[in-house]
């Protein structure tokens, strides 16, 4: 410390503990996208240490397609009965039950989040939806602001972004307008996971490797649970699986992997030779502007 | 339990730098170069690309392909905004700010510019300086961009000739030494080829420097921060209501500069009341130094009225405090651009004032340096002598002394958006 140099990953954290006050300080009613994966748990350990040892200013939504690892679900409500905070759950289920989106014909709710995340923010007039996307995850992802602006209807417009310079954010907004922020857009994958070693952040059981029930498909390991339907010509067999990822569990796919610590997780990131979306998201597969096309309409 | 080490322990260090050159030059080849061969990519990255330049007929796989991320930007073969990439060695992590060259140039340039400890900026070996070369020198020395680098790329099209290397860095030195330039370190390359990019090239053996990777990794950054003048520009008063903290008040900031201990005398402006450091806290517990570009919450000894705005400094060095600004602004709005008389918002710390423009003084041709005195008004990507007037007074020190606290953004009240960048001299 003396020749007061920093490590990257304390960096980044003063940067991401900068940009949380900063929406605190200027913004009506932010709101942190919390689902319980590990992105998500790394923003809400982040703002806890922007604002200790005052209790977190804003609440936290998960808009919930139903679809999720059980597991997942229990740390979310564990994780956020001992923040603190309040919890929004914005159901797709729901919306489904309303008529106010349709469900597409494979059972894949990805999309139809959109119009779900929209209409909360609508309800509770939310300003500033802190996410937790980073930009080493994806090319469209890599030309976003800190804070990205959205419209009205919740749209991105790539080549009308608002210069970003300094540490100087812009998140003023018109009502019904919101600026999405993204406190870990300057993080990798492996800065994840080495800040969640570096600071003992507990996780769900799935990030971790265990023998689990899969079907190959398409060259991807998915778990058998009640969203995955084993189809005629499957296989069921035993892996050593875990998740790079969490998202819908009809639709992440895990990686082969003996890792049961998160130095051994590590460990296998290093060497990893396959992007994480890359190896378990079947919904970014679809085309190679599939990220863009969501963006534009409102996606995280 | 787990052997990681703490953030604290950690010595892996962050290096920010931005890249400026066109398409022709070669930078997304570069970029796409020192992120294959420092192993940031990854295969399915790779596969994507591989497969479009096979289907385009190209005689490479075509490493550009790897920075170019929007699908009108593919379609068009450019690429529109500030990209950022990252890739890390053992020595450091790298966040690479990808601006594009021919369009938008300098609204990106500053961009990127702005929270750079480096610049890279690329010339083709065949052609020599251009035009645009000494734009985006110009550009890098206007933000106060500590380090520069400049690569001749496509050393192998002039076969590797010394005699070429050596008229572009006579050139470039002559013309850096007319601009602020601090450190300048000059590398012939083939991004294509791979010579100088990671690895120390063969086909060079005149060349004594480093390879551009190994400069990357061992540049001393650690010194480009201003460690002298403290400047905590309050961001966000932390009271937590609650029984066991009743009476807690903290000061939430980063720190812009200077080192702060406690026990350190500190005066509050703009008010001008001083009381004493009494401790400095982190969710990790009080730390003993607060230095940049740590996220800290100070605590007073006194109880003053401070609020966001506000900034805590050295009784006896304090910034300049005005309502008078002087600056150089780059103007980014394509719909209207910044009058005499027109009215702003303006960001700068973490103040927010209002600003009307008083004189535009001149404007800078950025190519000749020429300044035309009889400007009223600058338009998209002009870069000009502006005198604002705000509401309130700034808490403000030159930017070549303090890039934290001499620039400010201009944001259009009407729309939110944010119009130009002002460097306070």
């Amino acid at each position: 410390m003396s020749d007061y140099r920093i490590s990257h990953l304390a960096a980044l954290e003063a940067e991401a503990i900068f940009i949380f006050r900063e929406v605190a300080a200027t913004c009506q009613r932010p709101v942190l996208l919390f689902s319980g994966g590990k992105d998500s748990i790394v923003m809400l350990h982040l703002a806890q240490k922007a604002f200790a040892p005052a209790p977190v200013p804003f609440p936290v939504m998960h808009v919930d397609t139903g679809q999720n690892f059980a597991e997942v679900i229990d740390y979310r409500d564990r994780r956020v009965a001992e923040a603190g905070v309040q919890l929004i759950v914005a159901s797709v289920q729901d919306a489904i039950d309303r008529g106010m989106v349709t469900e597409p014909p494979d059972g894949t709710r990805n999309r139809i989040q959109t119009p779900v995340l929209l209409e909360a923010a609508e309800k509770y007039q939310f300003d500033a939806l802190f996410g937790g996307a980073r930009r080493d995850e994806e090319k469209a992802r890599a030309k976003e602001r800190v804070f990205s602006f959205r419209d009205d209807f919740g749209q991105w417009d790539p080549k009308n972004q608002r210069p970003e310079l300094w540490n100087l954010y812009n998140g003023r907004v018109h009502p019904g307008e919101q600026i999405r922020v993204f406190p870990l857009s300057n993080w990798t994958e492996l800065d994840v996971w080495r800040y969640i070693g570096a600071e003992d952040i507990p996780l769900p059981e799935v990030y971790f490797s265990a023998e689990r029930e899969v079907v190959d498909r398409g060259g991807m390991l998915y778990a058998v649970n009640e969203f995955i339907k084993v189809r005629e010509g499957e296989e069921i067999f035993t892996e050593k699986v875990r998740y790079r990822t969490v998202g819908d569990a009809n639709l992440t796919a895990g990686v082969r992997s003996s890792a049961t610590t998160i130095d051994e997780i590590i460990a296998e990131v290093e060497v990893s030779r396959i992007t994480e979306r890359g190896a378990t998201r079947g919904d970014d597969r679809t085309s190679e502007a599939a990220m863009e096309d969501r963006k534009r309409e409102g996606y995280f | 339990m787990t052997d990681t080490l703490t953030l604290r322990e950690d010595t892996h260090e962050l290096l920010r730098f931005a890249t400026a050159g066109s398409v022709d030059d070669g930078k997304s080849t570069l970029i796409g170069r020192l992120l294959f061969d420092s192993k940031a990519l990854f295969d399915d990255q790779w596969d994507a690309v591989e497969a479009v330049s096979a289907g385009r007929g190209d005689e490479y796989t075509d490493l550009a392909l790897l920075t170019d991320g929007l699908r009108s930007e593919r379609e068009q073969g450019i690429t529109i905004d500030v990209a950022y990439r990252y890739f890390s060695t053992p020595e450091r992590k790298f966040i690479i700010a990808d601006t594009p060259g021919h369009i938008q140039y300098t609204r990106n340039m500053v961009t990127g510019a702005s929270t750079a400890d480096l610049a890279l900026i690329l010339v083709d070996a065949r052609k020599g300086l251009v035009e645009q070369s000494r734009r985006h020198a110009f550009l890098c020395s206007l933000l106060r961009v500590p380090h520069m680098v400049l690569c001749v790329n496509k050393m192998d099209l002039v076969d590797y000739d010394e005699a070429v290397y050596k008229k572009i860095e006579n050139e470039f030195s002559a013309f850096a030494t007319k601009l602020e330039v601090p450190d300048l370190t000059v590398i012939p390359v083939s991004a294509l080829k791979g010579d100088n990019v990671v690895n120390r090239s063969e086909n060079m053996p005149w060349f004594q420097g480093p390879s551009l990777l190994h400069h990357l990794e061992k540049v001393h950054i650690a010194s480009d921060r201003n460690l002298v003048d403290v400047r905590f520009p309050v961001q966000h008063v932390i009271r937590p209501h609650s029984g066991d903290h009743h009476d807690y008040r903290g000061y939430a900031g980063q720190v812009a500069s200077g080192v702060m201990k406690p026990g350190d005398e500190v005066t509050v402006l703009p008010s001008g009341f001083t009381s004493r450091i009494a401790s400095i806290e982190t969710a990790d517990g009080p730390i003993e130094e607060a230095f940049p570009p740590l996220s800290v919450t100070v605590r007073l000894e006194d109880e003053l009225d401070v609020s966001r705005g506000d900034m805590l400094c050295r009784p006896g060095n304090q910034p300049r405090v005005s309502q008078d600004i002087e600056a150089m602004v780059c103007w980014m709005d394509e719909a209207r651009p910044l009058r005499v008389r027109g009215k702003y918002a303006v960001k700068h710390t973490t103040a927010d004032v209002r600003a009307i423009v008083k004189d535009v003084q001149y404007q800078l041709d950025i190519n000749t340096l020429h300044r035309d005195e009889t400007a009223t008004e600058l338009r998209l990507n002009e870069i000009g002598r502006v005198t604002l007037r705000t509401t309130k007074p700034l808490l403000c020190d030159d930017y070549r002394r303090n890039r934290a606290t001499g620039g400010f953004i201009i944001i259009d009240e009407a729309d939110n958006r944010t119009v130009g960048a002002g460097i306070i001299v």
